[in-house]
């Protein structure tokens, strides 16, 4: 049981992760069969649904410029998220250290929070201008409430015991936060994250959507006047392939930060 | 005996109200009592009686409304940050640290220096009988084993005073009567004065070297009863006569022949 071999062991990857993964990737293997076969034998127009083979072919169109389309998608993205990820975690902090702030400012952002972000779409683009900005914010409006809602209450469900046990050592404020409430939260900090995720991504989108020069939203309203169904998967394909490594690096990181046990759903 | 012997913590007339917007509540109404140095006391009573809300005037997290807390004296100094050890009924061990920087928490917080804690919480995890299990987190651990690191935890600072709140509380019953032989050695060992406040009256009596009696209702200090029974304390002497005789007191003054 000495340290060298726990922690060989923990990078092995054990019998039971194998057979899990194995199941995962055998899953998403049959579904894409199931595609093939369907639009192969069932004799359905392309333009309705395409075959993974021409999915995939619209990746040599050279006038789509996909690298470009998705970096700008992804930038907005990961911009939106950042910001949400940032500014929720920062009022949280502040609502931990201030009620009258929380009992303030709460209520206010319960209210904002229920206009449709989708309907502010048209005025961000009169304040930013098209381009990467209006659905940076788009994504960031979109994933900031659920990021803001689950850390304060993380910062809430401190055990106060727990509280009472520094303070009888008469810990600092800051000892207190860094040793016992940042911790405690930061299972629900990364539940919120990881819903914050996938809103994100479909802030952009729906970013692009309302008006946008470029980007995968912008790309797909444009082959879509086409009937060019194979890059609109694509495009969809490459949204989501965005949005799995948001999540998966935010899932990363909370196996690389939280302990198997403190960790939320 | 005492008399001679200044005492650690002196406690006169202490009351403490409670104010929930317009309500009054009593918490504790005139406690009077002393303890001496390296003493084990116990503090019994039903829920409600103001036995947790003494431990948190003693320990400096509540004021109070009247009378006096003191605790120290000139043969045992005591400092208000340093002093004081605490156990709660739930282990309360932080879950993403290993057991042994879990014990270190007082040790980081005070900024001891680590080395010499280091050492100090490996010893102590070796009192409490949790060698070789420095490295698990908490999850890895049983109840009685996680209330086991927590004592270690109240301990690693050398505190001059533990305070206990129902720390067996939570542990079954079996695991509860070896925790308090543990705690009697722990106790022997560290020379600690500690107040130990419990619902169980056999609890009670088999550690104490006192008992103090809080009833509830209102919340008031009943009786403080010397507890002499034979040391070293097994747990034989429960089906003795005097220790018999010790319960019954105190059921008869909780009303509960």
């Amino acid at each position: 049981m000495s340290d060298a071999t726990k922690s060989r062991a923990a990078w092995q990857i054990p019998p039971e992760a194998v057979r899990r993964y194995t199941l995962a990737i055998a899953a998403h293997a049959a579904l894409i069969l199931i595609w093939y076969l369907v639009v192969t034998y069932g004799r359905i127009p392309t333009f309705v649904l395409p075959s993974p083979v021409a999915t995939i072919a619209s990746l040599g169109g050279s006038n789509y410029h996909w690298i470009g389309n998705t970096l700008v998608t992804a930038s907005e993205i990961f911009g939106g998220y950042f910001l949400s990820v940032v500014i929720g975690v920062a009022i949280a902090i502040l609502f931990s250290w201030s009620r009258t702030a929380e009992e303030t400012a709460m209520p206010l952002l319960v209210t904002l929070n229920m206009i449709p972000k989708v309907a502010l779409g048209p005025l961000f683009i009169v304040w930013l201008s098209y381009g990467i900005m209006p659905n940076t914010i788009m994504a960031f409006a979109i994933s900031f409430f659920p990021i803001l809602l689950n850390t304060t209450r993380g910062f809430r469900e401190v055990e106060p015991e727990l509280l009472e046990l520094v303070r009888s050592l008469h810990s600092s404020k800051w000892q207190t936060f860094v040793k016992i409430q940042l911790p405690s939260a930061l299972p629900y900090i990364f539940s919120g994250m990881k819903v914050g995720a996938i809103l994100a991504v479909a802030g952009a989108i729906v970013g692009e959507f309302l008006g946008s020069a470029r980007g995968l939203g912008y790309l797909m309203l444009q082959v879509q006047v086409t009937l060019d169904t194979p890059a609109m998967f694509m495009a969809v394909i490459l949204i989501t392939l965005v949005g799995v490594v948001l999540y998966g690096a935010v899932l990363g990181l909370e196996r690389l930060v939280i302990v198997r046990d403190a960790r939320v759903n | 005996m005492n008399a001679v012997v200044e005492p650690f913590i002196s406690v006169n007339g202490l009351r403490k109200l409670y104010r929930k917007r317009d309500a009054e509540f009593l918490a504790i109404s005139d406690a009077s009592f002393e303890v001496a140095p390296g003493e084990l006391v116990s503090l019994v009573g039903p829920s409600g009686c103001g036995k947790t809300t003494l431990l948190k005037v003693l320990a400096g997290l509540q004021g109070y409304d009247a009378g006096q807390a003191r605790i120290g004296s000139t043969t045992h100094p005591f400092d208000p940050s340093r002093d004081i050890g605490m156990v709660f009924q739930q282990a309360l061990l932080l879950k993403w640290r290993r057991v042994l920087q879990n014990v270190l928490l007082p040790a980081e917080i005070l900024g001891l220096p680590l080395r010499e804690s280091r050492e100090r919480a490996r010893d102590l995890l070796a009192m409490v009988g949790l060698s070789g299990f420095e490295d698990k987190y908490p999850y890895e651990l049983s109840g009685g084993m996680q209330q086991r690191a927590a004592i270690a935890r109240a301990l690693v600072h050398d505190p001059k005073l533990i305070l206990m709140d129902e720390p067996f509380g939570a542990l079954d019953a079996l695991t509860r009567e070896k925790m308090n032989l543990e705690l009697l050695k722990i106790w022997k060992q560290s020379g600690k004065t500690i107040l130990f406040v419990t619902h169980g009256i056999s609890e009670a009596v088999f550690l104490g070297t006192r008992v103090i009696v809080f009833t509830a209702g209102p919340a008031r200090m009943a009786d403080n009863i010397p507890i002499e029974l034979p040391e070293p304390r097994t747990l034989d002497i429960k089906t003795t006569e005097l220790f018999g005789e010790y319960s019954r007191r105190i059921y008869h003054l909780l009303g509960m022949e």
